[in-house]
């Protein structure tokens, strides 16, 4: 057997407005741990796709255990003992933990046979699970034990992890790492895809790094630290972003207590005694493992859905909580959900009339119900010369946007009305380096200028970088808030993992 | 090796080029579909061409009787447009057409021996209110109760046709009529005014091109047209914009049934002049397919409402000269709702032939 279990050649894939991978070429040695790095959107979940056989390349072969690999689909990906865990989960919510694993595995099983793999299996590799449990029903680290074990049901040599981490609790991360390690040690061979560079120095043996669909480097990690890889990854280096806590003033701008929400659905988390305080010029920050009820509390915080609540949210003193998003927006309370694409932003609508979503008090985007298309065309410009949208013009569509530079322009949008209170989720979800940046410093920037700011993200890093203070959200409950000079990592990552208080 | 199966590519954004084709392709491809089944027929293609689509516009009546039909199709598509840019699929035009001629038509027969300009306005008023109730129905049923409006605007299309019926036979009919299922005559004064001495083309095209213009100003200058854009494209930014989702619900069917009432009075008080059963050859349905033939575009509705006109009038003489039903026309009807269906491919994917190694 040769040293190499997988050699990529000169792989290419192009989309209709990007080219995703270009003459991309490298080797994976076997039973080696072998990081894929690159920020988002620079070709690692094609190369992947492309590898388990769910997209086809335009060019270039793929060798494995010295053979071509020509699959069509992830079944025969499977059958050649490549194993693939995704991001984003691939289960049924509404089905249980049994039900999940038999539909993923390709040969004929019965439960009991099935009962006494998966039992050796979460003995030997320490992933316990509750066959019986719905998975609606499980947390973001329980899921993915789920899907590490449907894959190991098929024995594969090469388990390709896309962003593993990302969902998870530091806690967790760390039981993931053993957890490859074990599988390490019985010869198999891991391809981990990240952005995050302090996982590729502590589990990783090699690295590839990809920018814009280019292999910008392959090598041993032996000369490399957290920097040097990063200025790899990113192509330039960034200015270090800082927080200031001299703008903050003692008035209070935003004030929930105990605000409580049931739902009797369960796939929606109900919301207990939600309560904290915000100042003025204080950027707040809510952190959690995705699906511990963020986007519930979103919602209750835009007035997007806002029946059965009880509790208070005191807006300057004005109970606000019953209050429509257009009432809200009137009193100058700006947001920006998770989703650019059909929330924030209407993809089908150009950027000018994308301007339209959000009218506030003092804008002069209509007169008695008819458009000014003068105006929304002068501050949609006013938007893309600001906050560097890269775009034609205002007259492009939003969906032709990438999403970095359409988080700009919804941000922007937002920002340039003065709100006096911004709430935001996942404000660099998905999107590239720099722009992540220019966005993280225009938010320094308003808090400076005594906006209030609620960021909810599930980024660590992010909440650390920009907020003055934070709390964790864990199934529905708020911790109580941490200034964020003080917290440690671990100590957040025991509260987003249920620990309650002391 | 040459694929012989094409590949669909997705493009990039969909086309604004393809979306102003799709329809031109789709009666392409229907005028084709139909000459292949005329030969199967039997009939020479030209010959059968000819007779559908040329000889029924060949003379001023021809086209004065084009415009008669085209009248209230465009009326109600236009109206059609607000509900369906706003994804609301209200398919019951029909009824709402019935209940503008009774309602409107209620008051011809009111005022059957009055004479005054006022009868018809008056007449025109009670049939949009007249339509707007019965397009209120489903929008109140779907706002409070979250009900399917594609059941229930359908199905209240035959409600409003038996009370049509009941009324015709009972209350409403015609005391020296002989027995026969309709009412009274309106008075002239209730009547369309004609446009041309000796064609049927009424004063209905002048309410329906104001319509049409009406139509096109609010989805491109206003924000009521904004909001329903924005409510079709993406509910969630609609919620997000903070706009009242219900008024929405309840302002489309309010447009909508109201020009389909007064498409229905348009009828009644234009070219029959009196109420009985059969008021409208499916104006209300058929009008669907002008809407999205026109791509809910007001100026392409005008365009599309000639077209599908034109098939009623082309299955009339080809039951004439060619001895064939008139159904053909709902055929071709057909076809052109089939194509169009097809072809909308080609606004968000190219096809390619690329041969492959």
């Amino acid at each position: 057997m040769s040293e190499d279990i997988l050699t990529i050649k000169n792989i290419s894939k192009s989309f209709p407005k990007v080219i995703a991978n270009k003459n991309v070429s490298f080797n994976i040695k076997r039973n080696t741990v072998h990081a894929l790095l690159g920020e988002n959107g620079a070709g690692k979940s094609t190369l992947v796709k492309i590898l388990y056989g769910l997209l086809k390349s335009d060019e270039g072969e793929i060798i494995f255990n010295n053979y071509p690999l020509k699959v069509q689909s992830p079944s025969e990906a499977r059958k050649n003992k490549i194993g693939m865990v995704f991001q984003h989960f691939s289960l049924f919510d509404s089905l249980t933990v049994r039900e999940n694993l038999i539909l993923g595995i390709d040969q004929n099983m019965s439960f009991s046979n099935l009962q006494d793999k998966v039992n050796e299996i979460s003995n030997r590799y320490k992933l316990p699970l509750d066959l019986d449990a719905p998975i609606n029903t499980l947390s973001a680290g329980q899921k993915q034990r789920v899907e590490i074990v449907r894959i190991l049901l098929q024995d594969p040599e090469l388990l390709i992890m896309d962003e593993p981490t990302s969902v998870l609790t530091p806690q967790e991360v760390e039981s993931l790492f053993e957890t490859l390690n074990t599988l390490l040690k019985e010869g198999r061979t891991i391809l981990y895809i990240t952005h995050k560079l302090e996982e590729v120095i502590n589990l990783c043996h090699e690295v590839t790094i990809l920018r814009n669909g280019e292999v910008i480097e392959s090598s041993k990690l032996e000369n490399e630290t957290a920097e040097t890889l990063a200025t790899k990854m990113l192509g330039k280096k960034l200015t270090e972003i800082k927080t200031d806590y001299s703008k903050i003033t003692p008035k209070i701008n935003l004030s929930s207590k105990n605000l409580s929400i049931e739902f009797n659905d369960p796939f929606l988390v109900d919301l207990k005694n939600i309560s904290f305080d915000i100042k003025e010029g204080e950027i707040f920050g809510i952190a959690g493992v995705a699906g511990n009820g963020q986007s519930e509390l979103m919602n209750l915080l835009t007035g997007e859905a806002i029946d059965g609540v009880s509790g208070e949210l005191d807006f300057n003193n004005i109970d606000i909580k019953n209050f429509s998003p257009k009432k809200r927006r009137d009193m100058s309370i700006a947001f920006v959900p998770e989703n650019r694409l059909g929330h924030s932003a209407v993809p089908e609508l150009t950027l000018s009339e994308n301007i339209l979503l959000s009218q506030f008090p003092d804008s002069d985007f209509q007169n008695n119900g008819m458009i000014s298309f003068k105006n929304i065309e002068v501050q949609a410009k006013k938007v893309i010369e600001k906050f560097n949208v890269v775009t034609p013009g205002p007259e492009a569509k939003a969906s032709s946007l990438s999403g970095g530079n359409l988080q700009k322009f919804v941000i922007g949008r937002e920002i340039l009305s003065k709100p006096k209170l911004l709430i935001i989720s996942h404000p660099t979800w998905g999107i590239d380096a720099g722009a992540e940046h220019a966005i993280r410093q225009s938010l320094i920037e308003l808090a400076k200028n005594g906006t209030s700011i609620i960021v909810i993200s599930q980024d660590l890093d992010e909440l650390i970088e920009i907020t003055h203070r934070l709390s964790v959200i864990f199934n529905g409950k708020l911790s109580k808030s941490y200034d964020t000079r003080e917290i440690s990592i671990s100590k957040i990552g025991l509260l987003m993992g249920g620990q309650q208080d002391d | 090796m040459i694929n012989i199966l094409p590949e669909f590519k997705a493009r990039g954004n969909p086309s604004t080029l393809m979306n102003f084709l799709v329809p031109i392709i789709a009666v392409i491809l229907t005028i084709f579909t139909g000459s292949v089944i005329f030969v199967l027929m039997g009939f020479k293609p030209t010959f059968a061409l000819y007779t559908f689509f040329i000889s029924p516009i060949s003379n001023s009546y021809g086209i004065s009787e084009l415009l008669v039909k085209a009248t209230p199709l465009a009326l109600i598509a236009v109206g059609l447009a607000f509900c369906f840019k706003n994804n609301l699929y209200n398919i019951g035009a029909e009824g709402q057409l019935t209940m503008g001629a009774v309602f409107g038509g209620g008051i011809g027969i009111f005022f059957h021996d009055t004479s005054g300009v006022w009868v018809l306005p008056l007449m025109i008023v009670g049939g949009a209110i007249g339509g707007a109730l019965w397009g209120m129905i489903p929008a109140i049923l779907k706002v409070k109760f979250n009900t399917n409006e594609i059941l229930t605007s359908l199905m209240l299309v035959y409600i409003a046709l038996l009370i049509l019926d009941y009324l015709v036979v009972g209350p409403w009919k015609d005391p020296y009529g002989y027995s026969f299922p309709k009412t009274r005559s309106f008075s002239e004064s209730g009547r369309m005014p004609l446009l041309f001495q000796g064609l049927r083309v009424h004063f209905g095209i002048i309410i329906a091109l104001a319509a049409v213009f009406a139509s096109w100003f609010i989805f491109s200058k206003t924000m009521l047209g904004y909001q329903l854009k924005v409510t079709g494209f993406s509910p969630t930014a609609s919620k997000y914009a903070g706009f009242n989702q219900n008024n929405l619900i309840y302002i489309a069917f309010i447009f909508s049934g109201a020009f389909a009432g007064i498409a229905g009075l348009g009828e009644v008080s234009g070219p029959i002049g009196l109420l009985y059963r059969d008021i409208s050859p499916n104006y209300g349905f058929t009008a669907i397919i002008v809407a999205f033939l026109g791509r809910l575009n007001p100026i392409g509705i005008i365009f599309a409402s000639l077209v599908i006109a034109l098939t009623y009038l082309g299955a009339e003489d080809a039951q004439l000269f060619m001895q064939i039903p008139a159904a053909v026309g709902f055929v071709f009807q057909g076809l052109v709702l089939f194509f169009l269906l097809g072809t909308e491919l080609l606004v968000n994917y190219k096809i390619s032939f690329r041969s492959k190694l």
